[in-house]
């Protein structure tokens, strides 16, 4: 599995766990899970509709994948977070329906597009794979700080001037990219499995954020790997193996916190219970 | 109780502010001021409009009228003279957030980048953390804490880039007399060592009576300030209101009680807000 | 006169007496009003990321029935079932934690999709099924569906009005409920099972795209408009029969007024619809009714 043939996969794989790690611990942080599905998913039509007019389909998907972004960040600020994120890509699939419908043939292409395809990206899509990986490493750590703020306390974010509704614009920017750049190889019903499942186990292992983080990409390494390996020896596509180990990696991170000894939360401390101001109305 | 006030400049002004949301009137001609180092109470019952007044003051809420000085110049988008402790902290367990990383992020989480370790920094966040009494659970996940816990980290979180005015919404709400009185006393001995004014809501006077310089008594969507002699009086608080209640003092406790239904009613205009000279 | 041109023009030849189409207006009629019953509380929940999950789920239930020769929407539902047990299971109250608990089971079910989509032999039919399902818009139903497609509606708004109460309480504060005797774990679970069943008889009705559409969409526009919680729910449910209804007929004309008979599908026409409404009902309610908060916290102080 090491041939030649197959190099460019790990090396895409590599690329794409490194970025999903990174950008996963703030996802799992942010509570980001919905946006991280919506985007790749509802990008689909944008991918529909540049093999209607011949364009490349990646290229297709990477700009509605960045509509998206500003259609929830836009309707964030008029509705509750998950509404508005639900709204986006109804919206963005409804789009997708349409040019769908404008074709008569089931390209095989969509298959590969929606679960992935371990062969999806060629050589000389590596270094553009690359690139946009790195930009998304870069932005995360240019925006570490107040995005780290403005995560864990909005309130007091907001009154050191870091605007919520921009950083979550920015993260969402983030999100696309980061999708749309390993879309080819995971497909865009599973690669937000691997935002959400290595940083969400990662939390279990460490309280300090910088580790956290560390952990995150190491487990999407191995996740991904442990992929690519079983999907060429058992013929069987990449996208159920990168699903079924999510679920396995987020399991063990269940069980590691299992393990360790919690302080006990007191009762001075009360969970968010679910939004109150549907049905009570807007708080002063 | 006096506070040394290092630098007696004027920190905060808030001139005829008047606030409307969701079509009703908050606020209505709200005057103040708060010396440097002063220990201010805002003092109102729950709904009065106490967090709306902080949240204008923190420039998170546009006045409909009036306007807000901070150190004698309008109020900007980010002030770092303005320190914040919110009502509501909430943080979740899951989150992999030790208490010392939150109290850092108060040093410089509003610059972009990454937080470069440095013996400075850890000292200034051991230092701030020190002073909070939080030393003992610094590396523990800050969503693990317990509300008094989490409520001192916030505190060093606000106070660690040395601002000269600190804003606490209702940190006693919920808290039984015993902690109220640490919180008081921490927030009271660390302002006070570090020159620090504070304006503290709460919706019951009688733990801030010993530390509080002054207060500010918001009711009907106005406002009184001054001493507590001044303003905690059956005169003033009844024109405040507009209708007649009752200050009590029981030894060293003051309860402010509603009059009966048949008083006399002052159709007098409450008079405009004092302040110290 | 001008009347019965102006109707002749608006409803194209043949709509009134066309099968299909009274088939269609009757499902979307059914299945906006359970929608609007449960999506109400989805909303409320802050659940809208589960009640969309299950219809992603339920496609690989469905794959999976087609496997092994069964009717899809009884893999669909099996399936829902099963993942709303596990959400559950896995899940915690706080949201966020439900959101991540609700992902990895949507990360395991698609995985479980390609699995069987790759499995069957007729590959590119279950495929052309699967993404019908999860793009298309199905609005021919065999017959014999439609007593079944009754029969669970009416058991999931049965559901509903039997857990109303409670569930209110249990929505709006855990603590309050559980203090008042009512168990929040239990009734988290029986509404998870009526929005399964809600959700596998949209998706495969109507397809998934308008499954998560009109769970949403109507009830986030019907909360905009009113705060109590049966007036949102009757609200819900006009607006999603409404739009449904509406796009039926837009849908039905549109393959006489589009060049070359191209008719519009009736998921696109019906969402944008839903879209549109949206944003004219919140933006003539206006922004003072709009409380001032950050995207990610439910709510602040």
């Amino acid at each position: 599995m090491f041939s030649p043939f197959m190099i460019n996969a790990w090396e895409a794989c590599t690329i794409i766990a490194i970025v999903a790690g990174v950008v996963g611990f703030f996802t799992v942080l942010r509570g980001s899970a919905f946006a991280a599905h919506a985007l790749p998913n509802g990008a689909f039509a944008g991918a529909a509709a540049a093999s209607l007019i011949g364009a490349n389909a990646i290229l297709g998907l990477g700009v509605f994948s960045l509509l998206g972004a500003f259609a929830i960040a836009n309707l964030s600020r008029r509705a509750r977070h998950d509404v508005a994120t639900a709204l986006a890509i109804v919206a963005m699939l409804g789009l997708g329906s349409l040019f769908l419908s404008m074709t008569t043939e089931y390209a095989p292409e969509i298959y590969s597009l929606l679960f992935g395809e371990v062969l999806g990206i060629g050589t000389n899509e590596l270094l553009p794979a690359a690139l946009i990986g790195a930009v998304c490493i870069a932005a995360i750590l240019f925006l570490y700080r107040p995005l780290m703020l403005s995560s864990i306390t909005p309130d007091t974010a907001e009154a050191r001037g870091i605007k919520s509704h921009r950083m979550e614009l920015a993260f969402l920017i983030v999100i696309a990219l980061a999708t749309t750049m390993a879309v080819p190889v995971v497909g865009t019903l599973l690669i937000f499995s691997l935002l959400i499942s290595p940083a969400a186990a990662a939390r279990s292992f460490t309280n300090k954020p910088a580790t956290a983080m560390g952990l995150s990409v190491a487990f999407a390494l191995g996740m991904v790997w442990l992929a690519i390996a079983l999907s060429y020896t058992t013929n069987l596509p990449i996208g159920f193996y990168v699903g079924v180990l999510g679920a396995v990696t987020y399991a063990v991170g269940r069980g590691r916190a299992g393990w360790r000894p919690n302080r006990t939360v007191s009762p001075n401390q009360s969970e968010p219970t679910a939004p109150v101001d549907a049905l009570i109305g807007p708080s002063r | 109780m006096v506070r040394a006030v290092g630098r007696s400049s004027e920190i905060l002004a808030v001139e005829g502010v008047s606030v409307s949301l969701s079509g009703r009137e908050i606020l209505h001609d709200v005057s103040f001021r708060v010396e440097g180092g002063e220990f201010i109470g805002l003092i109102g019952s729950n709904g009065a409009g106490k967090t709306t007044l902080l949240r204008v003051i923190l420039g998170l809420v546009e006045p409909t009228s009036g306007q807000v000085l901070i150190a004698g110049k309008a109020r900007s988008r980010r002030n770092p003279l303005i320190g914040y402790v919110p009502q509501k902290i909430g943080l979740d367990p899951d989150m992999p957030i030790r208490a010392r990383d939150l109290v850092g992020l108060g040093l410089d989480g509003h610059r972009f980048g990454v937080p470069r370790p440095s013996a400075r920094r850890n000292a200034l966040i051991d230092e701030m953390l020190e002073a909070v009494d939080a030393t003992r659970f610094a590396e523990d996940r800050v969503g693990n804490l317990s509300g008094g816990e989490q409520q001192r980290i916030m505190i060093a979180h606000a106070l660690i880039s040395r601002p000269r005015l600190l804003l606490l919404d209702e940190p006693l709400a919920n808290l039984d007399i015993r902690s109220e009185q640490e919180v008081v006393a921490l927030v009271a001995r660390i302002t006070a060592e570090q020159q620090v004014a504070v304006l503290i809501s709460a919706h019951d006077m009688n733990p801030l009576l010993p530390v509080m310089d002054r207060v500010v008594y918001v009711a009907a969507g106005r406002v009184a300030s001054g001493t507590t002699e001044e303003v905690v009086s059956t005169e003033t608080l009844s024109q405040l209101y507009g209708h007649h209640v009752d200050v009590i003092h029981v030894n060293d406790r003051v309860l402010v009680v509603a009059g009966r239904e048949n008083d006399v009613h002052h159709s007098v205009e409450p008079n405009s807000p004092r302040w110290s000279a | 006169m001008m009347l019965l041109s102006i109707s002749s023009s608006v409803f194209e030849p043949g709509f009134f007496s066309s099968a299909p189409v009274h088939v269609a207006l009757i499902v979307g009629a059914v299945v906006s009003v359970v929608s609007g019953v449960v999506g109400t509380f989805t909303v409320v929940r802050g659940q809208s990321f589960a009640g969309h999950s299950l219809a992603d789920i339920g496609t690989a239930g469905g794959s999976a029935a087609y496997l092994i020769g069964i009717t899809p929407l009884y893999g669909f539902l099996a399936m829902n079932l099963m993942a709303a047990g596990v959400m559950e299971l896995i899940g915690i109250r706080r949201p966020r934690g439900r959101d991540l608990a609700t992902g990895i089971v949507l990360g395991a079910a698609l995985g479980l999709a390609a699995l069987f989509l790759y499995l069957d032999t007729t590959s590119s039919s279950t495929t052309g099924a699967t993404v019908n399902v999860l793009f298309g818009s199905i609005f021919t139903l065999p017959p014999g569906m439609v007593p079944v497609i009754a029969v669970l509606s009416l058991v999931a708004v049965g559901f509903m009005l039997v857990l109303y109460r409670p569930l209110i309480l249990s929505s709006l504060s855990p603590d309050l409920a559980a203090a008042r005797g009512v168990s929040v774990r239990p009734i988290g679970i029986g509404f998870l099972v009526a929005l399964a069943i809600a959700v596998s008889l949209s998706a495969i009705t109507i397809g998934a795209i308008l499954s998560t559409a009109l769970l949403i969409g109507p009830a986030a526009i019907a909360l905009r408009l009113t705060k109590r919680t049966g007036h949102a729910i009757v609200t819900a449910a006009i607006v999603g029969i409404a739009a449904t209804w509406l796009g039926i007929l837009l849908a039905y004309d549109s393959y006489y007024w589009m060049p070359s008979n191209r008719a519009w599908p009736v998921s696109f026409i019906v969402v944008t619809l839903i879209f549109v409404f949206y944003l004219v009902v919140d933006l003539a309610v206006g922004r003072r009714a709009r409380p001032r908060r950050s995207p990610m916290v439910p709510e602040t102080g």
